[in-house]
């Protein structure tokens, strides 16, 4: 199965590399997206076939992030078709195939359970992801590219030595080593903890890089603002998250050889940071789709802070990974479609965005209510069931300075929504022909209807998924 | 075997020093190739009995690090016309005074770390973090895009070194880290096809300012 989800999408890129029109080469994003997750539905119902070899099993944390992975991609697959008719005439060609090339790839990162073969699989996104974000062509975007491909690469190779750190952790006493998650969990206890702390920092910061945690998330608001809608999506609802897959393996690993303590005041520092930079640069931003990218570091931060608290925490957290991906969908898309109407992405000249793309307005400023945690909708209870665990852990000063950083952001990124969404749209604007279209709002539509569902109650599959991997985590062997 | 391989790591440290004090980038991207050299012995001298994949990784290193990619950079430095200064964000005293610093913490942090008893002795683990901090030093402090990679280059070496005490232990691990090499292949080749001079030489000082808030 592994292989299949991991290949199919690969080939599929490869199709795309070949087949010769503009116009028909975007439809095979929603074709291989309808495969893929009616693969991803079959695995996770069949647990019989989440083992398919040594080095890929799909363990409960990588379920989750599949699950967002592949429902994301299938959102933004339909979208992106839309959105390209409305791009420049340029080829899409390089577009597409690293646009599906980027699912079999994060793919490989859920199912991978070897340190080795992780590294190479995230090592592998930057990869494709970089023509992605240089898609524009403008100075801009090269200048976002650049930033992004030194920033994570150099986090990948901190990644790498974190790795041969924990290799050497074994290696140093004297017990066989290995890689594959397996194998360190059963080891944890007995690793050179010297070794595994240094190995833990490394790979917080490495891999950290690439979710986007601050000071190391500087690539992140240029690239999430460069990049087209879609492709910022994916990258924050997604490609985030799988670096977080990353950090919570080698958390799990740490609570495993019983170094929660040191762990988690590290975890709670970085989100903390993380959040206090978002709300710092979000509070008067004008270009929305870089105060979007600072509400990813933020949500970064409260992952990080989440697992951080651990214990109670657990659940929210993990659930705050799909309700982020899904609300994060939600407003790249329609900020995607109000880019479209005005060919701006500064509040100097986006006005009165409900009134001249009504459906996608409201759906900015719905998801903009949603993703800064006001009920009814799902991060809401995401981000409660966090800072309920930090009361129930007796962490009431990281609860409240918690609270407090959500209040900053929800006015620094309040301004700048209301500017967007209220007022008169410029008179040159108000005529061009962007309209929303069945392609570029039905599947915003839908996303926003699964926050609002999710904010209504948890369906059981998913609760039960959620609930697994919590026992995976908490399992000591 | 012991002193001779502690003699070329020291000559690692000294280089890495010198890549932080040179101004001229031709005579930097020459030291990062001769300290690619030096890694080509390293594996030879770690070990005791030739195995295939330590052969292999030495040669890759010296072919890799001291050839292919010093060259390329040449060619990036020739075909997008790149002026031949370094231009640091801060001077070169302070930069050589940083690299001494960050080396000195290295040899505290690394006496810190227990070993195990084959690797007694050897300078390994600090020289290893200290090419790291040294490349990470030259990546934050150079304004151009090949300046910076070079200093990515470093720190990939430093990463190099480090695999060396796990090349018997997990052989095809360690032979990951070659991926990096890709990395900075692109990087390269980036710059001769975009012609970035510098990593934000497409926007004027002033647009600069407004894109850091």
């Amino acid at each position: 199965m592994a292989f299949a989800m991991i290949l199919f999408p690969l080939i599929m890129a490869v199709i795309a590399a070949a087949v010769p029109s503009n116009r028909l080469r975007p439809w095979l994003l929603p074709v291989t997206a309808i495969a893929h997750l009616g693969m991803t539905v079959l695995v996770l119902a069949r647990p019989d076939l989440t083992v398919s070899a040594a080095w890929l099993v799909l363990d409960p944390l990588g379920r989750i992030i599949l699950l967002v992975v592949s429902t994301l991609f299938f959102f933004c697959s339909f979208y992106t078709v839309g959105y390209l008719r409305h791009s420049h005439k340029r080829s899409n060609r390089v577009f597409c195939a690293c646009f599906i090339a980027f699912l079999g790839i994060m793919s490989l990162v859920t199912w991978s359970h070897h340190l080795g073969i992780m590294w190479v699989a995230i090592e592998a996104t930057t990869l494709v992801t970089a023509p992605l974000i240089y898609f524009e062509h403008t100075p801009r975007s090269i200048e976002a590219t650049w930033k992004y491909m030194v920033v994570c690469s150099v986090g990948i190779a901190l990644g790498l030595l974190g790795t041969y750190f924990l290799a050497y952790a074994s290696l140093h006493v004297g017990i066989e080593s290995t890689l594959t998650f397996e194998g360190i969990l059963q080891q944890a206890p007995q690793l050179s903890k010297p070794w595994l702390h240094a190995a833990f920092v490394l790979l917080l910061v490495g891999y950290g890089t690439k979710m986007g945690l601050a000071p190391m998330h500087t690539w992140l608001p240029e690239a999430h603002s460069e990049a087209p809608s879609p492709v910022s999506a994916m990258l924050s609802g997604a490609l985030l998250t799988c670096a977080f897959l990353a950090i919570l393996r080698i958390y799990h690993i740490c609570l495993a050889a019983g170094e929660g303590v040191f762990v988690s005041r590290l975890l709670l520092l970085m989100g903390l940071f993380s959040m206090v930079v978002a709300g710092v640069f979000m509070v008067g931003q004008r270009d929305f789709k870089r105060m979007l990218a600072y509400s990813s570091v933020e949500h970064m931060g409260i992952l990080a802070l989440g697992i951080g608290i651990g214990g109670p925490a657990l659940f929210g957290t993990l659930l705050h990974v799909v309700t982020h991906g899904a609300t994060k969908g939600v407003l790249f898309l329609s900020a995607g479609n109000i880019y479209h109407a005005y060919g701006s992405k500064s509040t100097d000249q986006v006005h009165g965005a409900i009134r001249r793309l009504p459906l996608s307005g409201a759906l900015f400023l719905a998801g903009f209510l949603a993703i800064t945690g006001s009920p009814p909708f799902g991060p809401f209870i995401s981000e409660f069931a966090i800072l309920n665990g930090a009361f129930d852990t007796g962490r009431f000063i990281t609860g409240g300075l918690f609270l407090f950083l959500l209040l900053v952001v929800f006015i620094g990124m309040g301004t700048t929504v209301l500017k967007v969404v209220q007022g008169r749209a410029p008179a040159e604007v108000r005529n061009t022909p962007y309209r929303d279209g069945l392609l570029t709002a039905a599947p915003v539509v839908i996303m926003m209807g699964l926050v609002l569902l999710l904010g209504l109650y948890i369906p059981a599959p998913l609760a039960a998924l959620l609930n697994d991997a919590v026992r995976f985590l908490e399992v000591r062997p | 075997m012991t002193n001779l391989l502690n003699t070329v790591l020291v000559i690692i440290l000294m280089m890495n020093l010198f890549a932080l004090g040179t101004s001229r980038i031709l005579a930097v991207i020459r030291i990062v190739a001769m300290q690619g050299v030096l890694l080509g012995i390293i594996p030879l001298l770690v070990h005791k009995h030739m195995t295939i994949p330590i052969m292999l990784m030495a040669v890759a290193a010296v072919v890799i690090k001291a050839i292919v990619i010093p060259a390329i950079m040449v060619r990036a430095l020739r075909d997008a016309r790149i002026k031949r200064e370094v231009e640091p964000l801060i001077g070169f005293l302070p930069s050589i005074i940083l690299g001494a610093v960050a080396t000195a913490f290295a040899l505290l942090f690394a006496g810190q770390l227990p070993l195990e008893s084959s690797h007694y002795g050897s300078l390994l683990v600090p020289t290893s973090i200290a090419t790291v901090l040294a490349g990470f030093i030259l990546l934050v402090t150079r304004h151009k895009a090949i300046s910076q990679v070079i200093g990515y280059l470093v720190l990939e070496n430093g990463i190099f070194i480090f695999g060396m005490l796990l090349i018997e232990a997990m052989p095809l691990v360690v032979e990951l880290g070659v991926l990096l090499d890709l990395f900075v292949a692109i990087f390269v080749i980036g710059i001769i096809i975009n012609h970035i001079n510098q990593a934000f030489s497409s926007l004027d000082t002033r647009r600069l300012i407004s894109l850091k808030e």
